[in-house]
């Protein structure tokens, strides 16, 4: 089917109305750079790259209202200019299915939940959406939220929407939090450790007064710690984690240039290859017997988070990742891997089951006919149980 | 008092007995309050305005009786309202006359820490103290302290998105929770979240953080702790105004610094602190700012010297380090008093709490004070200036007839102000019943339908907490049938896109 491509927030409504009368089920699209996750479809794709352009921006408020549409990299560069960062980190899946970056959207990763290596310090996309504006499955316009850094007035909907994957409604306009880029960003690294004693060092890091913002082991076996902030405390923190961490080996610092594609590499999973490409989340404790169990299948690994996200491609035979994921405690989303695979395996990890009707119950509550329920996400109830 | 509840239901009221006993054969021992003396105690929370004995109290203690109590409650169609500590400022554990007060007080245990990990899983009545308290032995800390730190609990912590003076940096409640078990009105127990980050599906924990009872009862905590800073070091700061406060605190955040708190007291705020504490408060002062530094050593020092270069150059008339720790503690000791403080300059006063985006902060401080002449009322401020969180204390006497409603319609304008300027109804205390009626001013009647909606995902039959948040309920199956004409199409005939 052909794509929609409406041009103002009154058009999305619309083509969500003409949708709702048609009776045909809608993906929500940005740019795109994360289509080839989730099942093979064929569905009606309303586009919102058209839905573009900065609403409001006034870095002292440290907040950030754009239009969904409106590139990644262009609201990267808008807020590099005012020293400031989406310190949720999110990144462009693009570069993972061997396309060039630059589709992916503010938007589209926001409905993703898209975070990167900072995450595990200071927070997801669900924790720096602060309110927006979108069209539900009725075709209704609504808000949420608001566009101060502090609100509790009623139901905190940004958190729902925020990695609900365009299944609640489309987002037409946001208001996110911005903050201060750290004057220095400092990489410290730590070669040859393996998984257990690699997620040790980050636990310690992570739990110590050095304030590492970031902690994650490259693919090819080197542990990273980042240091962030003002040059005094960034000085006096680097020199704190080598005597924490001097039993694990000697650490070296990292020329910024090459620090970039270091951490990269380690927190988007984009240097794995393999046709197929899971991301894992877990319990941080559980990481050195989940890479003893997935090893063995041939997986090629990195971790972020302080060993709380693992990326983990292998070749072929997918589905005991997912198990040993589940049995550690954590999930397992399937984020790379051919049609025929992703036909058959959801991309997201299954809820239990009492989860997963209220999960149901709560997309019905946006779209009752079940508008946004495309089959990208397999084996979850799409239908009114009523 | 300008807000009504729901009227009680008579039917309800008439099986009170069997209702008791159904709770007793649930909940054994002392764990069900029926003696009309025993209920006093429950009738309010921080809301003090607002009082209502319930109906009656059951205290459980575990997770299955929990379920049981819901179950039985949900099958025969009796109104429940969870309470945590009481110290809601808001009225979200408000009773009902012919509802349940479901108290968690019980649940008290931490169940489990793990240093390598950063969590601790806890029952919902431990206090928001005592989880820091659990933990500092080993260095770490529970980041958000609300000022009811040392009584509220942790399971109304979750319930009303908590803060506290340090929120600029190290978020809310939600920014700091990993997972809860939560018993639905039926009865039926779910766990959301867990011990990781970003579990699958959709975020309902996000949503469950600070929906104020209305979703679930939560009876396991899973939160995060963090290393205890190294240092902290306070630098106390008089301005002539408030306007060049402001224009501090904005310089502050443009240069890039995040400081652990950042707090402003008005001239009123002021005074009222050094008379009662007497820490030695600059008194030739317009606007007080504390801004507080916390990290290492190197970090702290760097950015006092930062701070107070600033604040010279936003015409600072005082500027005062603290050198020790007792130093810091004492500039921080007026503005932890300034709520007592105020409440000597009447016999009552009524705590506000809006947040506006800080540009506006003179703009609003000046309509404030049009608004205190014209109530014939005074005010003071405390203001989060970090984050344009603002506490005006409204002052009153209880006592004389009509002060009580004069003071709300106060408040409820200063609030009107903070959504006119582009601000929100409450920026940590929660809605409840003090801003119910206010919600329309922020959002229209679809926002509040689509926020209801999700309600009925999760309690159907609307019986947990009614009468707070919204300021109408609808009967669930009204909403699904809402007609809604806003997506109709303008040009049926003419091809689009």
């Amino acid at each position: 089917m052909s794509d929609i491509k409406p041009q103002s927030a009154q058009d999305v409504c619309d083509a969500l109305a003409d949708a709702k009368r048609d009776g045909v089920r809608v993906e929500i699209r940005g740019g795109g750079s994360k289509a080839l996750i989730g099942a093979p479809r064929d569905v009606r794709v309303i586009s919102l790259a058209a839905i573009t352009g900065v609403v409001d921006y006034d870095p002292a408020e440290l907040v950030l209202t754009v239009r969904a549409g409106t590139p990644l990299a262009e609201i990267e560069a808008l807020v590099a200019s005012e020293r400031q960062m989406l310190a949720f980190e999110p990144f462009d899946h693009g570069p993972i299915f061997g396309e060039a970056s630059g589709k992916a959207t503010i938007g589209g990763v926001i409905a993703a939940g898209v975070a990167g290596s900072g995450r595990v310090t200071a927070g997801s996309a669900r924790d720096h959406l602060l309110g927006f504006t979108a069209v539900s499955g009725r075709a209704e316009t609504f808000v949420a939220g608001g566009k101060v850094v502090k609100n509790v007035t009623g139901f905190d909907l940004s958190k729902l929407f925020a990695g609900s994957w365009g299944r609640l409604g489309a987002i037409t306009e946001l208001t996110v939090k911005v903050l201060p880029r750290p004057r220095v960003s400092a990489t410290l690294a730590i070669e040859g450790l393996d998984c257990r004693a690699s997620c040790s060092a980050m636990a310690s890091a992570l739990g110590s007064h050095a304030e590492v913002s970031a902690a994650a082991r490259h693919p090819d076996g080197t542990t990273l710690f980042r240091v962030t902030g003002f040059e005094p405390s960034v000085e006096a923190r680097c020199a704190m984690l080598p005597q924490l961490l001097g039993g694990h080996g000697a650490m070296e610092r990292i020329d910024p240039t090459v620090a970039d594609a270091l951490w990269r590499d380690a927190g988007t999973g984009v240097s794995l290859h393999g046709e197929v490409l899971w991301c894992l989340h877990v319990p941080p404790g559980r990481t050195p017997e989940i890479i003893e169990k997935i090893e063995p299948l041939g997986a090629r690994w990195s971790l972020d988070w302080g060993g709380g996200r693992i990326w983990a491609a292998v070749d072929s035979d997918a589905a005991p990742v997912r198990a040993i994921a589940q049995a550690a405690g954590g999930q397992a989303m399937l984020i790379r891997a051919p049609s025929e695979m992703r036909s058959t395996l959801s991309a997201h990890h299954p809820r239990p089951s009492g989860v997963a009707a209220l999960e149901a119950r709560v997309r019905r509550a946006f779209d009752p006919d079940s508008l946004f329920e495309t089959e990208r996400f397999l084996g979850e109830e799409t239908t009114d149980a009523d | 008092m300008s807000i009504t509840m729901p009227v009680p239901d008579i039917a309800t009221l008439q099986k009170r007995e069997a209702i008791i006993a159904a709770m007793r054969a649930i909940v054994p021992g002392d764990g069900v309050i029926d003696e009309i003396d025993a209920l006093r105690p429950y009738e309010s929370d921080g809301l003090t305005a607002y009082r209502q004995p319930p109906m009656l109290v059951v205290l459980p203690d575990t997770v299955e009786q929990v379920s049981a109590v819901l179950r039985w409650c949900h099958s025969e169609g009796v109104k429940v309202v969870p309470r945590g500590s009481g110290t809601s400022l808001s009225g979200g554990a408000l009773p009902l006359a012919d509802a349940v007060l479901l108290g968690m007080g019980k649940f008290k245990k931490v169940i489990e820490i793990d240093y390598d990990e950063r969590i601790a899983i806890v029952q919902p009545g431990v206090t928001n103290l005592a989880i820091t308290q659990a933990v500092e032995g080993r260095g770490f800390y529970y980041a958000p302290d609300p000022s009811s730190q040392i009584a509220c609990s942790i399971g109304g912590n979750v319930a009303e998105n908590s803060g506290g003076v340090h929120c600029l940096k190290y978020g809310l409640t939600t920014n700091n929770v990993l997972g809860v078990e939560l018993v639905l009105m039926d009865g039926e127990i779910v766990r959301l979240g867990g011990r990781h980050l970003d579990p699958a599906g959709l975020d309902l924990l996000g949503v469950v953080v600070g929906s104020e009872g209305l979703l679930g009862v939560v009876t396991e905590v899973t939160v995060r702790i963090l290393p205890k800073p190294q240092t902290a070091r306070a630098i106390l700061l008089g301005f002539p105004d408030a306007e060049r406060a402001g224009a501090c605190v904005a310089q502050v955040i443009a240069e890039g610094i995040i400081p652990a708190g950042m707090e402003m007291m008005d001239k009123p705020a002021i005074h009222a602190a050094e008379a009662f504490v007497k820490v030695g408060y600059p008194l030739d002062v317009g606007a007080l700012l504390i801004v507080e530094l916390d990290g290492p050593a190197a970090e702290c020092d760097h950015l006092i010297e930062e701070i107070d270069r600033i604040a010279a150059e936003n015409g600072a008339l005082t500027r005062r380090v603290s050198n020790n720790e007792q130093e810091r503690l004492a500039f921080w000791a007026g503005r932890k008093a300034a709520f007592p403080a105020v409440g000597r300059l009447a016999p009552d006063y009524y705590c506000m709490d809006g947040t506006i985006p800080r540009r506006r902060l003179p703009d609003v401080l000046r309509r404030m004070e049009e608004l205190s002449t014209h109530y014939g009322l005074g005010v003071a401020n405390v203001f989060h200036a970090g984050d344009g969180n603002l506490h005006p204390l409204i002052l009153y006497d209880a006592n004389q007839p009509g002060q009580l409603d004069k003071a709300e319609e106060f408040g409820n304008d200063i609030l009107r102000l903070c959504v006119e300027v582009g601000g929100v109804l409450t920026g940590e205390h929660g809605v409840g019943v003090e801003k119910r009626d206010l919600m329309p001013e922020m959002f229209s009647e679809t926002d509040l339908n689509q926020q209801q909606r999700l309600k009925c995902a999760f309690d159907p039959l609307l019986l947990l907490n009614p009468g707070k948040v919204f300021p109408r309920l609808h009967r669930c199956a009204e909403l699904g049938r809402v007609h809604v004409h806003g997506g109709q199409l303008r040009f049926p005939d003419i091809p689009r896109f």
